[in-house]
């Protein structure tokens, strides 16, 4: 039996069961819905993005990040993407999520660690950006269904200069 | 009266100044232009004081950080000895870059093409086959990496000039010194630049950040969502808000604004969303400032923000958090940004976690603001390719005014004159 299947069974949660829950999460992401894709989260949860080439352990609270959202800010992020007044983002660019190599990495059966590979295209105004790297998220089961606790965003990138800004969710 | 007859069958100037008559315009050409971007090269960056790093970066012997300044390869590191030195990134040898980290500690860096290795001063301390050399064949230095030419700090913070006639820093930096007090004064313990490089860009000519930099005529109208974030967080903006607009115009192109904002500051200044704790930490700083440096001065550091450009490509803002810049161009219509926080050296946790936290609701490619600023710059570039028929911007908001504010335009003509007198000359 594989180490991924060993843990799965001892959380009671599948990778396919998490696989669906991302996909899920970059569709909402790809159509920006993001009132429905804040759902996702529970209450408290946080959402950072260090700079390009960080490790994993990584601090925000010593270290200056891209993005270091608690659930106060999140939702506020949220509400400001949906602005026209959030001009970087209006009109809305296009976005692609691409979402692979899903991990279960460990947990109990009250919160997991999951990690995933991304690359999230952008497009707007005949320019294409790329992002990529790794997702590392905490998740719960509430009530059967999964919510996210903690998610970073990790960049592959040296830095950002061709992609200028982090302005979606990436 | 028209552009023709002012200038009388001649060609007009990048930087058309007739402020006496409430004319200031800038040529669309001077962002587009591949030839305005090589004198820039030449006339400027080759010749003005450039920020390099923070003191506090290289803050044990033996640390080192490389790093890009207009494109050169840069070493920053301090000896065995506590000495700050600069040198070019390349081996004497065959030009490869000796040093391939972004940063890190050393004793010696080595070139792993031929194995040449220096040391922390960049003198040639090994290489194979030695033997093979002459007896002097480094006698006058020329198998030691090359330093640049010239490197001055003020307070901590360490520039480099690619002119070995420069004047000397503090005379460069001139009014702005003040102003750089003024930030520097914050901790009785000196200030540090916290771990962590925004390194980001824009689709824009880099004067147009140096403009936006100090421009308080933007901030309502670009960064609605970011106010909007504030009154939703705080509930109320407080009535702690000092009444100042301010621009300064400080010679030799650097200009700053100073003035009253509702946002919170790390340097005790709370907002509601701080709670009771936040207060009392900021009444604690105030009292330590009021101690320190007299009420005046401490009410000025503790309630005023500071948007201040140092020509050409530095910028110290102290806003709701401090955050250091540099800009430079890789092309007219593309920059690469690097940003920084400071913060007082010793910091307590929870404080510094509320700085990065103030930072971040403004400040950088993820901010609630930046990524705004970003697209606006990105529209003026692609709004240029029109010149030809649409040719000038301008920049006269305030010249008829007796007491300017920071929604006036004072600091970008401080900038634009000094980047007309170095690739236009003095006019008549």
């Amino acid at each position: 039996m594989s180490a991924q299947l060993k843990i799965a069974e001892r959380l009671s949660v599948s990778r396919t069961e998490i696989e669906d829950f991302l996909f899920e999460e970059a569709a909402l992401l790809d159509d920006w819905k993001l009132t429905e894709w804040l759902a996702l989260f529970e209450p408290g949860a946080s959402y950072h993005v260090p700079p390009a080439g960080s490790p994993d352990d990584a601090d925000p609270a010593a270290t200056l990040f891209y993005v270091m959202d608690d659930y106060h800010r999140l939702s506020e992020r949220v509400k400001r993407l949906l602005k026209r007044t959030a001009h970087v983002e209006y009109p809305h660019s296009r976005c692609r999520h691409m979402i692979s190599n899903v991990r279960i990495l460990g947990g109990d059966d009250r919160a997991f660690t999951v990690t995933s590979n991304f690359a999230t295209y952008r497009s707007k105004r005949g320019r294409t950006e790329l992002y990529f790297g790794h997702h590392n998220y905490v998740m719960t089961r509430a009530d059967g269904s999964i919510r996210i606790r903690q998610k970073t965003s990790f960049l592959d990138s040296d830095d950002i200069a061709e992609q200028g800004k982090v302005s979606i969710i990436i | 009266m028209g552009m023709e007859m002012a200038f009388a069958g001649q060609t007009p100037p990048l930087v058309d100044d007739r402020s006496a008559n409430g004319i200031f315009r800038v040529s669309r050409h001077a962002f587009v232009e591949q030839s305005v971007f090589e004198s820039e090269q030449r006339e400027i960056f080759n010749k003005c004081w450039l920020y390099l790093g923070h003191d506090s970066e290289v803050a044990a012997p033996g640390d080192f950080l490389t790093r890009s300044v207009v494109g050169r390869k840069i070493i920053f590191t301090r000896n065995k000895a506590g000495k700050v030195g600069a040198f070019f990134n390349t081996c004497p040898h065959r030009g490869a870059l000796v040093c391939r980290e972004k940063q890190g500690s050393a004793n010696l860096f080595r070139c792993f093409y031929h194995s040449w290795a220096f040391d922390l001063d960049g003198k040639l301390i090994n290489r194979p086959g030695h033997e093979s050399y002459a007896d002097d064949a480094n006698a006058n230095g020329e198998h030691n990496l090359v330093p640049v030419p010239r490197l001055e700090s003020y307070r901590g913070l360490y520039f480099l000039n690619f002119d070995r006639n420069a004047c000397d820093l503090a005379s460069y930096l001139g009014n702005s010194m003040e102003f750089i007090d003024l930030v520097m004064d914050q901790s009785a313990d000196g200030m540090e630049v916290i771990g962590g490089t925004q390194e980001y860009g824009f689709k824009a000519n880099w004067k147009l950040l140096a403009e936006n930099s100090a421009d308080g005529y933007h901030g309502q109208p670009t960064h609605a969502t970011y106010f909007d974030y504030v009154m939703s967080t705080n509930g109320n903006l407080g009535d702690n808000v000092v009444k100042i607009s301010k621009p300064h115009d400080l010679g030799q192109g650097h200009a700053v604004v100073e003035y009253g904002a509702p946002w919170g500051r790390p340097i005790a200044k709370a907002v509601p969303a701080w709670g009771e704790e936040g207060e009392r930490e900021a009444a604690a700083l105030r009292a330590d400032l009021t101690q320190r440096l007299g009420a005046e001065r401490a009410d000025r550091i503790a309630y005023t923000n500071r948007n201040m450009v140092i020509f050409p490509n530095f910028v110290i803002n102290d806003i709701m958090a401090i955050t250091l810049r540099t800009f430079e161009p890789v092309g007219p219509g593309q920059m690469r940004v690097n940003a920084w926080a400071l913060g007082p050296k010793g910091e307590a946790p929870k404080a510094r976690e509320r700085r990065l936290y103030n930072f971040l609701e403004f400040l950088g490619p993820g901010g609630f603001a930046t990524p705004d600023d970003c697209e606006a710059l990105a529209l003026c570039q692609e709004g240029y390719s029109n010149m030809a028929e649409a040719g000038w911007n301008d920049i006269s908001k305030g010249l008829n005014q007796e007491r300017p504010t920071i929604e006036d335009e004072v600091q970008m003509r401080a900038f634009w004159r000094e980047w007309s007198r170095r690739i236009e000359g003095e006019r008549a």
